[in-house]
């Protein structure tokens, strides 16, 4: 068996344990066998599709989501360190967020969805704030020029986010709490919500995978191998900031996932981005649905935020495989 | 092929290229030579397409650049710029592999059998098919460069385009990297534009060179018509000398440095030659610029020993050579800092003599035995014997190249000369003999003092070659013969 196909195997396998794991246990155990015959225990299935279901699948897709684009940053930014708020995306959708629940903001006929609406608004407007200042700074929007775009305004959107923070009273623990990511209580609606930005913006940058790979050569190189070095640039700045912005929008500010799960499938698996970019989306997912159900499950019935879990379980796993690689081995 | 008119750019305001036009034949390969800064790298730029032109423009096959798409573009034109470090980990096939890109389209395009043959021909074109599955970052610098000229090659481009290919890689490499883009080249009709910092390197592989400094075209043409000492010292403003490849009709050029060790004012006097019977020797402390038809180290060179030797009338010279060496390196000698030669006269019976005039002096010294004596008008098949007269010429002074052919012309009419004033006979033929059949000359100078650039019988110099050779060789005939005698 081939390299590549034995690491979609490997990933596959972690993907489904991890939904398997999320479903069936948490403080009602379920067995799998509802899944099949739902008429056997009316109420198990009811939590299995109507609560657990959608968490594990929105859990997935935010994963998946925050690790592919992750993996396509750090490609086009050269830049094993970079991830998916690198660019300041994240830090508009957090702005819309905390300025709802700041505000107590309600869009009549949005109801619930107000946040995550305004939050996907914050983050569209601060990537296309960046992208044209970049381009205004400099036409060839060189890859320096957007890095240090995006953190210019992350560095003001973080302002005036702790400046609501800081006025804020009630709401505090609310902000907090979502500011750390959290994929409880969402349902369906949210995983309709995010599906499809997340599957469009996946698509592109998959589209963009040997782009990709010639550009970490640089810009220079990759324009004598014959590519569309500014178009690619943008379709892949574009697909990373819609699925961050649609990641962040509907959970809240996850770290981790975005910068460690495509650098630990480049450590395993090699760098080809063709490979790269879909083991990350299913490393992510899984890895996500993992620290979901830690999350819950940990210090039940309290459910901890998800972004505390993320870096707790992913720094030793990141560690030990970090180890094992320079040491040889493994 | 390419059409390269009145281009000019560079970054922001600053031009670098002012107004650059030339063109450059399908299966031709042109080198760029120029000094740091003169916009070599930024004209390959603007040639790549990678740097807009503020004017002028690119064109291949009679098409504007910028009417090309990147794919087609990449399939017309392979780029190698200098080496740069990157982030990633990549193995070497995954590199050369990226060079098929502009042969993939569609979404799903898959690896065809076309694209795994070309890869699979740049790794063995370039000897790198060993490393397929080795991390770039493993490799050394010559290496990873092979690797992107594998890149480039994959490509299967028919310009190529690159920023000293040669960087990083030992002589042998240089060679082979060159070797195989020239002949890909000739067999794929490649048109080849290289910058080059090795302007022998150039002259050697290029059909045609370009000289740039300033951003401008000094010169261009064929080798010999740019690797020229006046254009080379103006541009790059330092003293060069300029001489011809040993197998190649291509121009080379040595660096002369500016720093040398200051030396001692050296001066070749007659006593400090030593006479034995067994061998005439001097030995210099400065080496001395010599040309001679010596058995070990003829041609030219710089040498600080000198040796005479005599041998047997039966020496065997069928490896005369093997034997001298051995014979130096016995003596003490350092074979590679000698220039020897032999005869079968009684070396105690060698002419040395010092003789002086307004630019300096000189030392001649002869062995002479004309039991062998030749008029080389009637030299046909003649029976090879031990050669027998054997001049030296020692001058305190700086000979050009000519005044070291001069002298030795002089030189050899003087003995001619010498010969006829003795009657020696040819015995075959009994005519007066021009000289033996195997007789040796050199001619050596200090290169100090002062300068000699001519050495014909007009010069001082070559009067008193002249009269020195004439001299001296009389008189070691009539010791010859006076010894036969008794």
């Amino acid at each position: 068996m081939s390299k590549s196909a034995l690491a979609y195997l490997v990933s596959l396998i972690l993907l489904v344990g991890a939904v398997v794991l999320g479903v069936t246990v948490g403080t009602v155990p379920i067995s799998l066998a509802v899944i099949w015959n739902p008429a056997s225990d009316e109420a198990a299935a009811n939590i299995l599709w109507n609560i657990r279901m959608p968490r594990v699948v929105l859990a997935g897709l935010v994963g998946a989501a925050l690790a592919i684009a992750g993996a396509a940053f750090q490609g086009l930014l050269k830049n094993p360190l970079a991830d998916p708020y690198t660019l300041g995306v994240s830090s508009g959708a957090a702005v819309g967020a905390v300025m709802t629940l700041f505000f107590g903001i309600s869009i009549p006929f949005l109801g619930l969805f107000t946040l995550p609406v305004i939050s996907m608004i914050g983050a569209l407007v601060t990537m296309l704030a960046v992208m044209g200042f970049a381009r205004l700074v400099d036409r060839s929007m060189k890859m320096e020029t957007v890095i240090l775009t995006g953190i210019i305004f992350s560095s003001f959107l973080g302002s005036i986010m702790s400046l609501m923070i800081a006025l804020t009273g009630e709401e505090l623990r609310q902000i907090i709490g979502w500011l750390l990511g959290s994929v409880s209580m969402r349902g369906w609606p949210y995983v309709q919500m995010a599906l499809p930005f997340v599957l469009v913006g996946s698509f592109v940058l998959w589209l963009y995978r040997r782009e990709l790979n010639a550009m970490l050569f640089g810009e220079e190189r990759a324009q004598h191998l014959g590519v569309d070095v500014k178009r690619s640039k943008m379709a892949i700045l574009i697909g990373g900031s819609v699925l961050t912005g649609s990641a962040v929008a509907v959970s809240g500010t996850i770290g981790f996932v975005g910068l460690v799960v495509p650098h630990m499938t480049r450590l395993v698996w090699g760098s080809d981005h063709r490979h790269v970019l879909p083991l990350s989306f299913i490393n992510g997912a899984a890895l996500l649905i993992v620290c979901d159900l830690v999350a819950r499950t940990i210090i039940s019935p309290t459910e901890l935020p998800i972004g505390v879990i993320t870096a707790f379980i992913g720094a030793p796993v990141f560690a030990f495989i970090f180890f094992r690689q320079r040491r040889g081995g493994l | 092929m390419l059409q390269i008119e009145n281009l000019s750019g560079g970054y922001g305001d600053k031009k670098i290229v002012d107004r650059i036009s030339f063109g450059v034949e399908k299966g031709r390969m042109l080198g760029i030579l120029g000094p740091n800064g003169s916009g070599k790298s930024t004209l390959m730029k603007l040639i790549s397409g990678v740097l807009e032109p503020t004017s002028g423009v690119v064109r291949i096959d009679g098409r504007p650049l910028g009417d090309f798409p990147a794919k087609e573009l990449a399939r017309k034109m392979a780029v190698l710029p200098q080496l740069h470090a990157h982030a990633f980990s990549h193995t070497v096939r995954e590199t050369i592999s990226l060079g098929r890109y502009p042969h993939q389209s569609g979404w799903f395009s898959s690896w065809s059998t076309e694209d795994e043959a070309a890869v699979q021909e740049a790794m063995k074109l370039m000897d790198i098919s060993h490393y397929e599955s080795t991390l770039l970052e493993e490799m050394s610098g010559g290496e990873q460069q092979r690797v992107f000229v594998a890149q480039a090659l994959a490509q299967n481009a028919a310009v190529l385009l690159l920023d000293e290919p040669t960087n990083h890689l030992d002589i042998n490499h240089q060679k082979e990297l060159l070797d195989t883009i020239k002949k890909q080249a000739i067999e794929k009709d490649l048109t080849v534009i290289s910058i080059f910092h090795d302007i022998n390197l150039a002259s050697m592989y290029c059909d045609e060179l370009l000289l740039m400094n300033e951003g401008s075209i000094v010169r261009k043409g064929e080798p010999h018509e740019v690797v020229r000492t006046h254009d080379v010292e103006s541009v790059y403003r330092t003293r060069v000398s300029n001489h011809p490849h040993p197998e190649l009709p291509k121009p080379q050029i040595t660096l002369l440095p500016g720093v040398r060790r200051q030396s001692a004012g050296q001066q070749v006097r007659a006593e400090d030659f030593l006479v034995t019977p067994e061998f005439v020797v001097y030995q210099s402390q400065l080496p001395l610029k010599t040309v001679s038809s010596a058995v070990v180290n003829a041609g030219s060179g710089w040498f600080r020993n000198f040796l005479n030797r005599r041998v047997e009338a039966d020496y065997n010279i069928d490896n005369s050579f093997e034997e001298m060496v051995d014979y130096i390196e016995g003596s003490g000698l350092k074979a590679t800092d000698t220039v020897a030669m032999m005869t079968a006269v009684r070396t105690e019976h060698a002419i040395v003599r010092e003789y002086q005039a307004d630019f300096g002096s000189l030392v001649v010294a002869v062995t002479a035995g004309v039991g062998n004596g030749v008029d080389v008008s009637q030299a046909m098949a003649r029976e090879q014997r031990v050669g027998t007269i054997n001049t030296w010429i020692l001058v305190n002074g700086i000979l050009s190249d000519e005044a070291f052919i001069q002298a030795m012309i002089t030189a050899t009419e003087a003995k001619t000369k010498a010969l006829q004033h003795e009657e020696v006979i040819d015995p075959l033929t009994g005519t007066i003999a021009t000289g033996t059949s195997t007789d040796s000359c050199l001619v050596a100078a200090t290169q100090q003092g002062e300068a000699l650039p001519y050495a014909g019988p007009i010069t001082e110099v070559g009067k008193l070659i002249g009269t020195g050779v004439f001299e001296c060789t009389v008189e070691a005939i009539r010791l010859y013969r006076e010894a036969k005698k008794s």
